[in-house]
Parts: C-alpha cells; sequence; structure tokens
C-alpha cells in the first residue's frame, strides 16, 4: 500500500513537541503549540491574553531545526513555529537552562512564603519546586523596593516582583490606563505607578491574576485564609447583565473572596472590580438575620410562621387593584416568575422591575444584544448613546476598547463627556434635555447619506417628522460613514435607558443602526432585566409601571430586593408613595433605616450567591447558579419564601415542591411593546444628569467597602462646567443648597452647558429631583 | 538421702532465711520506683506533650498565621483564622485553637512551623473539669508558652544539631 497523502491545511504547520508530533497555525508560538497538546513549559511572563515581552526566560527549551539544533536555547513564547521543528522541552539542556533562569529568578525574590498571600497558589513556588534545585546557592544580599499605595482593592509587595511586567502588559493593553510601568533598569527596575497614585482602572483586580507571585495580592481578603481552606464554587456576577462567570471561593460557607472563571464568549478570563469584590458587601452589619415585623411602631424579630402570616395578612387586605409589587431588576429568573404568578393571584396587574427607568412611552424591556457580545471586539466602528460604558458594563468597554486597538472608531452622543479608556472619533456632548436632538441629527446625516426615509421604515410618523427637522453637521457625517463602513454596534447605555425621553433615543439609535447595518444594543438596567422581561415581569392589562405606581400611590406595597430610595429612578417620589402606604411587605437582603421606616414586614432573603437561581445575560444566555454560599441564620431563598407565602395565601401555581417543580412551571411571557413616544417638554435652566455610579449600583455595591473606597465612586457633589458655574456667580469648592440637601460644588469640564452632574444613588443625592428635570442651585 | 535432705531443710527453715535475705539484700539497694508525682522519669527533649506558642526575646509573638500546622495536622486538630493586626497590619492569628480530644501528639504542627512557634512542651500533666475546655485557645497557648520558656528553649537547644 503506497503512503497515504498527509493533507494539511495550508496554513498548518507540522511540529514536534516531545516527541509527540501535532500541527499548529503558522504565526502560533511554540507554547501555544505545547498548551494545547498538554505539554507543559514553565513561564512567567507569558500570558495569552497579553502581548509577548519574553523577559523572564523561563520557557528556554531546545529546539531542532531541519535536523541541526539550534546553538542556544530559544524562548518557546517568542520563537515562532516553523515546519519541521522538533521542540524538547525535557531534554538535558533544556532542563539545565530551566534551572538556571530559576536560580537567577530567585536571587533577588524574597523567602517570606509563609506570609505571603500568594503561598500555595503561587506560579514561583511551583515551577521552583518542579524545575529549581533544591538549595540556594545565593548568601548575598537580596534587593528590596519600598512599597506603593494603589489603593483599596490591590495590596502590593514590591520586593516579591519578578519583574515578568504581566501587569504593566495588562493595564497598557487591557484596561488601557497604562497606570503601571517599569522604572530604571538591570537589578533596580521597580514596577510601580511611580507617582504612588490609586491604580484607578475599573479592572484592577485582574493584575492579581494576571501576577505570578504575591506582588499584588487581594486586599480586602488579605491575610484572610490559605488557597487550601477555600472551596470554589461557581456562579456569576450579579451587578450588571454580563453575567460574568466567576468562582466564589468560600470557607465555612462565607464568600471570602471571589476570582474569574474563564469563559470566551462573556468575560474571557477577567472580571470587573465590581463583581470581584462585591461580596464584602454581602456581610454588611445591617444584613437582615431573622424575618422582622413592625408592631406599634417597633420592630421585632420573630419566627418566619408568624412573618409570612402577616404578610399574607397585609397583601390581602386591600383589593388586588390597590396592590404594586416593585421587583429589583436583578430578581432570578424562578422569583419573578414567582412574583408573577403572586400578583396575578392576587388580583393585581402593578408589576414592574424598571425601577429605575422613566419613560414608559414605549413599554420597552431589555432585549438582547444584536451584536454579541464577543463580536463587539471585531466592530469596525461604534455608536454610543447615552453610555458611560466603563462604568456601565466594565468588561463590554474592554471589548470595544480591543476594537479601538485595531482601528475602529467609536462615537459618541452623551450627556457628558465621560471618561473613556481610549479616543474617541468624535463626540457630541449636549445636555440631557438635548439628547434626542443630537441623535436626531446623526439620523438625518444617515438619511441624507442615502438611506431609506423613516417614513418607509413603519416608524412613527413623530419621529419621521422630528428625523425630517433635524440639522447635521461633517462630524454627524463621518459617523454615519463610519457606521457604513463594516461591522458596526450601535450601543445604547444606561444614560439613556434611563432618560426621560428614553423612547426617542431608542426609536432613534434603533433607526440608525437599522439604515446603517449595525447592530443594535441596548444595555439592560439590572443584571436580570433581560430575563424579566421575558417572563413578563412588568404591568399586566390596565397594570401601571414603575413609575406610575408610585406617582399613583397604591395603598399596599410588595418590595422585591428593592432598596428605597436608591434603587428608584425617582428616590423621592418613591419614598412619599411608600410612605402614604398603609400596609409594605419588603423582601430584603439588608435592612436600612429607610427601608425600616416604611416597611411593616421584612422577609430576609438571600442574594444570588446564596441561592439556587437562573439569570438572562445580555446574550440572551441564561445561567444558573446553585448556591455557593450560605445565607445568614434565618434568611431563606427568596423562591421558598415566595412559595411559603402563596401556599398560606392559598393561591394556584404555588403547588410545587421543589426547584424542579418551580422551573417546568415557568413560561415566557411575550410583551408588547407600543409605538408611543414620549412628550418632549423642554426644560426651563438646568437640568439634572442622573447617573448611577459604578459602585454604588445595587444594595450589596452600596455596601462593599473596599469598592466604595476606591476613587472611582466619586463623594457625592453637584458638577458644572466653569462658563456655567459662572453664569450662576457660583464658585468651585463651595456647598449649594440642592432640595434639601446640600452638595458641594465641583467644576468640571466634562458636563455640558444647560447640566448639573448629580450622581444619584448616594445618600445624599437619591432623593433628588429624577434625571432630566430641572434643578434650583443655590448657596447653601 | 533426699528425704533426710529435706527434713533438715524444712526443721532449719533454710529456703525462709534465703527468702528473707533476698529482701534485706533489695532493703539497702537503691530503689526502682519513682515516687510520682514528687519524683519523674527522665524525660526526652524531644517529648512531645501539651502545646504551646512561643514569643520572641522582645515579647513579640512568633506566629505569623502561615497556616502550614493547620494545613498538616492529620486529626484537623488546629483551627486558625487570621486577619491584617490592627495595630501595625501584620499577618498575625486572630483565633489559634487546638482541640486536645483530637490531637494526636504526632508533632508535626511542630515540624512544619516556619517560625517555632506552635511546639509541643514536655508538659503531660494537665486536666480539664469542664466541657469545651479541651479546645486551647491562643492566649492559653501563648501563656503556656509564656510560662515554659526557658524549659522550651534549652530542649530546642539540645536538639538543635539533630533538626
Amino acid at each position: 500500500m503506497s503512503a497515504q497523502p498527509t493533507g494539511t491545511a495550508p496554513d498548518l504547520l507540522n511540529i514536534e513537541v516531545d516527541g509527540k508530533p501535532t500541527q499548529i497555525r503558522k504565526g502560533a508560538m511554540i507554547i501555544e503549540a505545547a498548551d494545547a497538546i498538554g505539554v507543559s513549559i514553565p513561564r512567567f511572563c507569558y500570558h495569552r491574553k497579553l502581548p509577548i515581552a519574553a523577559n523572564c526566560r523561563m520557557c528556554l527549551v531546545d529546539v531542532e531545526m531541519g535536523g541541526k539544533l539550534m546553538p542556544k536555547p530559544q524562548p518557546a513564547c517568542a520563537t515562532p513555529v516553523a515546519e519541521g521543528m522538533k521542540v524538547m522541552t525535557r531534554s538535558d539542556k533544556a532542563l539545565k537552562f530551566q534551572k538556571d533562569v530559576m536560580e537567577f529568578l530567585l536571587i533577588n525574590h524574597p523567602l517570606d512564603c509563609p506570609i505571603c498571600d500568594q503561598g500555595g497558589e503561587c506560579e514561583l513556588q511551583d515551577v521552583a519546586l518542579g524545575y529549581g534545585r533544591s538549595v540556594s546557592r545565593f548568601t548575598e544580599r537580596k534587593r528590596t523596593i519600598a512599597d506603593e499605595n494603589i489603593g483599596p482593592l490591590v495590596a502590593t509587595e514590591m520586593t516579591r516582583c519578578i519583574q515578568c511586567t504581566r501587569c504593566v502588559r495588562f493595564t497598557s493593553e487591557i484596561a488601557g490606563t497604562y497606570e503601571l510601568g517599569g522604572m530604571s533598569r538591570g537589578e533596580n527596575l521597580q514596577i510601580g505607578t511611580y507617582i504612588g497614585k490609586t491604580v484607578e482602572t475599573e479592572l484592577s483586580g485582574n493584575i492579581i491574576d494576571v501576577c505570578p507571585v504575591g506582588a499584588l495580592t487581594n486586599k480586602p481578603f488579605q491575610f484572610k485564609a490559605r488557597a487550601w481552606e477555600l472551596i470554589a464554587k461557581p456562579s456569576i456576577g450579579y451587578h450588571d447583565a454580563l453575567g460574568s462567570n466567576l468562582w466564589l471561593h468560600t470557607r465555612r460557607g462565607e464568600v471570602l473572596r471571589t476570582v474569574p472563571r474563564d469563559n470566551e464568549a462573556v468575560n474571557e478570563c477577567w472580571l470587573s472590580d465590581r463583581d470581584r469584590y462585591s461580596h464584602q458587601g454581602m456581610y454588611a452589619a445591617d444584613r437582615l438575620h431573622a424575618p422582622e415585623v413592625k408592631r406599634n411602631g417597633q420592630w421585632q424579630a420573630t419566627t418566619w410562621e408568624d412573618a409570612l402570616g402577616a404578610a399574607a395578612e397585609a397583601l390581602k387586605k386591600a383589593p388586588g387593584s390597590e396592590l404594586g409589587l416593585l421587583v429589583h431588576p436583578a430578581t432570578s429568573n424562578e422569583e419573578g416568575d414567582l412574583l408573577v404568578r403572586l400578583a396575578r393571584g392576587l388580583g393585581s396587574a402593578h408589576v414592574d422591575h424598571r425601577l429605575r427607568q422613566l419613560d414608559f412611552a414605549d413599554n420597552a424591556v431589555a432585549t438582547r444584544f444584536g451584536l454579541p457580545v464577543a463580536d463587539v471586539a471585531g466592530v469596525k466602528a461604534a455608536l454610543l448613546v447615552g453610555s458611560d460604558l466603563r462604568h456601565e458594563m466594565p468588561l463590554l468597554n474592554h471589548r470595544l476598547h480591543q476594537a479601538v486597538k485595531k482601528g475602529a472608531k467609536v462615537y459618541a452622543v452623551n450627556p457628558a463627556r465621560f471618561d473613556f479608556n481610549y479616543a474617541l472619533a468624535g463626540e457630541a456632548v449636549v445636555a440631557p434635555q438635548a439628547l434626542v436632538d443630537a441623535l436626531l441629527a446623526l439620523a438625518k446625516a444617515a438619511v441624507a447619506d442615502g438611506a431609506a426615509a423613516p417614513a418607509a421604515l413603519a416608524a412613527p410618523a413623530a419621529l419621521a417628522a422630528a428625523i425630517d427637522g433635524a440639522a447635521f453637521d461633517e462630524g454627524d457625517k463621518d459617523a454615519i460613514a463610519a457606521l457604513k463602513s463594516g461591522r458596526a454596534v450601535v450601543i445604547l447605555g444606561e444614560a439613556a435607558v434611563t432618560h426621560p425621553q428614553a423612547s426617542w433615543l431608542r426609536a432613534v439609535a434603533r433607526f440608525v443602526a437599522e439604515v446603517t447595518g449595525a447592530g443594535y444594543d441596548e444595555l439592560p438596567v439590572g443584571a436580570n432585566a433581560l430575563g424579566l422581561g421575558r417572563l413578563g415581569v412588568v404591568p399586566g392589562n390596565g397594570g401601571l409601571d414603575a413609575h406610575a405606581m408610585l406617582a399613583q400611590p397604591r395603598k399596599t406595597y410588595l418590595l422585591y430586593g428593592v432598596e428605597p430610595p436608591h434603587d428608584f429612578a425617582d428616590g423621592a417620589l418613591a419614598l412619599k408613595a411608600l410612605h402614604g402606604a398603609e400596609r409594605v411587605v419588603a423582601f430584603a437582603a439588608f435592612a436600612s433605616p429607610a427601608l425600616r421606616d416604611v416597611a411593616d414586614v421584612i422577609l430576609p432573603i438571600a442574594l444570588l450567591p446564596e441561592t439556587d437561581a437562573t439569570l438572562v445575560n445580555v446574550d440572551g444566555l441564561a445561567q444558573g447558579v446553585q448556591a455557593g454560599a450560605k445565607a445568614p441564620a434565618q434568611a431563606r431563598s427568596g423562591w421558598k419564601v415566595l412559595r411559603a407565602l402563596g401556599g398560606l395565601l392559598q393561591l394556584a401555581g404555588f403547588e410545587f415542591d421543589d426547584l424542579a417543580g418551580l422551573r417546568d412551571g415557568i413560561a415566557e411571557r411575550a410583551v408588547a411593546g407600543r409605538d408611543g413616544l414620549a412628550a418632549r417638554e423642554p426644560v426651563q435652566g438646568l437640568a439634572r444628569l442622573a447617573t448611577w455610579p459604578i459602585y454604588r449600583g445595587d444594595a450589596v455595591l452600596r455596601r462593599a467597602t473596599a469598592l466604595n473606597a476606591h476613587p472611582l465612586n466619586r463623594a457625592p457633589a453637584v458638577r458644572l462646567n466653569a462658563a456655567e458655574a459662572q453664569r450662576l456667580g457660583l464658585a468651585g469648592g463651595n456647598p449649594l443648597r440642592v432640595g434639601d440637601a446640600t452638595l458641594p460644588l465641583v467644576i468640571d469640564p466634562a458636563v455640558p452647558d444647560g447640566a448639573a452632574w448629580i450622581e444619584a444613588a448616594q445618600d445624599a443625592t437619591a432623593t433628588l429631583p429624577p434625571y432630566g428635570a430641572a434643578i434650583t442651585l443655590s448657596k447653601a | 538421702m533426699s528425704r533426710i535432705t529435706h527434713y533438715f531443710k524444712s526443721l532449719l527453715l533454710i529456703e525462709l532465711f534465703k527468702g528473707m535475705w533476698l529482701t534485706i539484700r533489695y532493703m539497702f539497694k537503691p530503689k526502682y520506683t519513682m515516687r510520682y508525682p514528687m519524683e519523674h522519669i527522665p524525660k526526652s527533649n524531644r517529648f512531645r506533650g501539651l502545646h504551646a506558642l512561643r514569643r520572641y526575646a522582645n515579647g513579640e509573638e512568633r506566629c505569623i498565621a502561615c497556616k502550614l500546622c493547620e494545613a498538616v495536622c492529620p486529626a484537623l486538630a488546629i483551627t486558625i483564622d487570621s486577619a491584617p493586626r490592627a495595630s501595625d497590619g501584620q499577618r498575625r492569628t486572630t483565633r489559634y485553637d487546638i482541640d486536645l480530644f483530637k490531637c494526636i501528639f504526632c508533632g508535626f504542627c511542630e515540624e512544619s512551623c516556619p517560625v517555632d512557634s506552635i511546639v509541643e512542651t514536655a508538659v503531660h500533666e494537665y486536666h480539664f473539669e469542664n466541657r469545651g475546655e479541651n479546645v486551647v485557645t491562643k492566649p492559653q497557648l501563648l501563656a503556656i508558652g509564656d510560662r515554659f520558656e526557658a524549659d522550651i528553649a534549652a530542649a530546642r537547644a539540645q536538639d538543635a544539631a539533630y533538626r
């Protein structure tokens, strides 16, 4: 039999690693080929997601080309493969190289493993054990380096650094902030910020993961536990709708730290600081440990039986039309579905999870991304509408950053000059009341560029007329041309979805996406807004939406995971309605003073890491998680509490006995959108720009002390630009009176004319007039 | 003949006197018995008794909360919690419990300790009067260390050449 022809795809090369033949794409490095077939090569500086530096020299291997051995060892991470190459990773020579490099790396590394947090999960320890010599021959003095304080999230011990520069490459290439660098040369090389500042990127925790030694460690976790004591439980992030995959590292049922779980389609191998450090908030002092009932104005801890009885009685008292259910948008599918069943059973149509939305004219619920998250890294152009993407969804912004590095152009129409870690190709920054006009200009430019007129696209007549009446400039034309140049995406951010004219922004952005052929990605507000939208946790026939439910107060409210006033678009309105209500039943994990003030019964529920749940992420991916941590004392999973309550009320749909039974009964309920557009009323004077700060998004985040101490969580203030402040005769730093709050004035060039930027969800700002409302400032 | 020998032996009580002689001889020989607890059998310097946590000469506790003893303990008798110390941020234990009912006195904790903090002293005389007293806490262990530091140090010095 003759030799079989070996079919080799044109871009694959045949090489041999440790005698094992393999095929690998052209241009790949030896280390990739070795990793693919499970041959381990020791490495420190190589990281598959970071550019190659080849400066640790740990991956030196013996290479044979064309039957001839290369005279010197080659770094496996920086040597491209070639046809017929033979790699020996365990030959005598290779072992000697590796042993010698290891000895050099250990020369200046302190022997403080017993007090080092990396001990037990340290790449240097592992590699030294596998490839180093057993005894040190070095008797001279070791180099030491003074430490820097780089903030509340990352602890440093730079004497331990082996200068692999993974963290430097991470901040430059992934975070895009260039905050860490190498100073001096040779033995004096130091990694640091140079000026001793806090590392401010929203992805800073990842430098802990990439650091192979204990130079950068997790500060809130400092000295708490060893890697071998922790049990890793798979879970997901619940502070944005990306649903980052992560591991909860628990000990005795308590989450001690969080690390990323690889998922290329969602978070790759990264994790935002928000998801990484939020677990601190779970163990805040005001976490509820037992059900409580208010009797004669006094809170009493009580039994579940008693509390459920009180809750059932309160819910039955008023007719269904007087009952409003306000559901936090991070609530799981299981709980969301049960809440709809509960509302139906009690005859109420007033259910909503869109607490932070102001405009319900189009009755829109979150929809899955038109362009999946993973594909955002490959776009040629992007248009951000009302989006502080870095803070709203850090890892989506990271994908866009990768696209920009490959030449993508990003345009933005924003109510403030938000901070991006890449240069924008064009930006329209206008006050909230002018945001729709700025976006209409783009639509007009698209129409002028030959797009079908909106009338032909079944858009509402008002929209077509508005686009017709808009004026555009060269910048708008550029943006449209870029969006049409290739794969593109229009991202509607939280600052647009929560805008008082969100229906306009949504309609125009959709139109622009449609006519330019770009994908349309609307950021859901809340980790499971998509899932709750699918399950129809929205007003039924004749039901009131989240805003109307507060504007037309009900007699009874059921709050599910909601913390007044911070979680509402209009905190003051929410507090007023809840105060006025006769009965408020709250399902909550934490009891803030404001909640204790308005509620009558508080039922303690478990947080996402402590319960079995399903959340739907932006790509429509339903991710189920199992309880990883133990809920404190009497707190129970929300679905169990709802089951007990529904059973007590003898409602239909609560006959199941376990989670499987519950899940069998879950059905999607289509939500009908409307063609409505909000009325556009001009704002006199200054309009408030309210954005949700990155670390104030929900009750858990607001209690995460390390995150709240981070500079990205700015102190509450009124931000005006210099011209506006001068017009009002105000000077920076002075206290201002806004409503019933006193806030300092900060002169911020990021704020456009006509706007006062006051971030929401801070204790001092939660009850101020909502986003887009007129605001009056006076000297305090 | 043998009957005659037997007759005289029993008449003159020779065997009795032989036995008495042995008794008298032992009366004047050194004693084997120890008058415990006034007297103790000499112990090896490697004796593994009650645990102690040691301090440095300047009064600083040695333990750095590396948790190696906890990890190596085959009986899972050691429980450690740790945190940065409030005063200076150093890595220290906030809880160091040894359950003496679980402990099998194998000495692995002492062997694994990088700073010679946890040691097993020569003390083997202790008792518990109440439930729960079998769990020895960090202050108790440090107190034991303080009390027997001289003995502990002497025993370690004797054994130093073989460690």
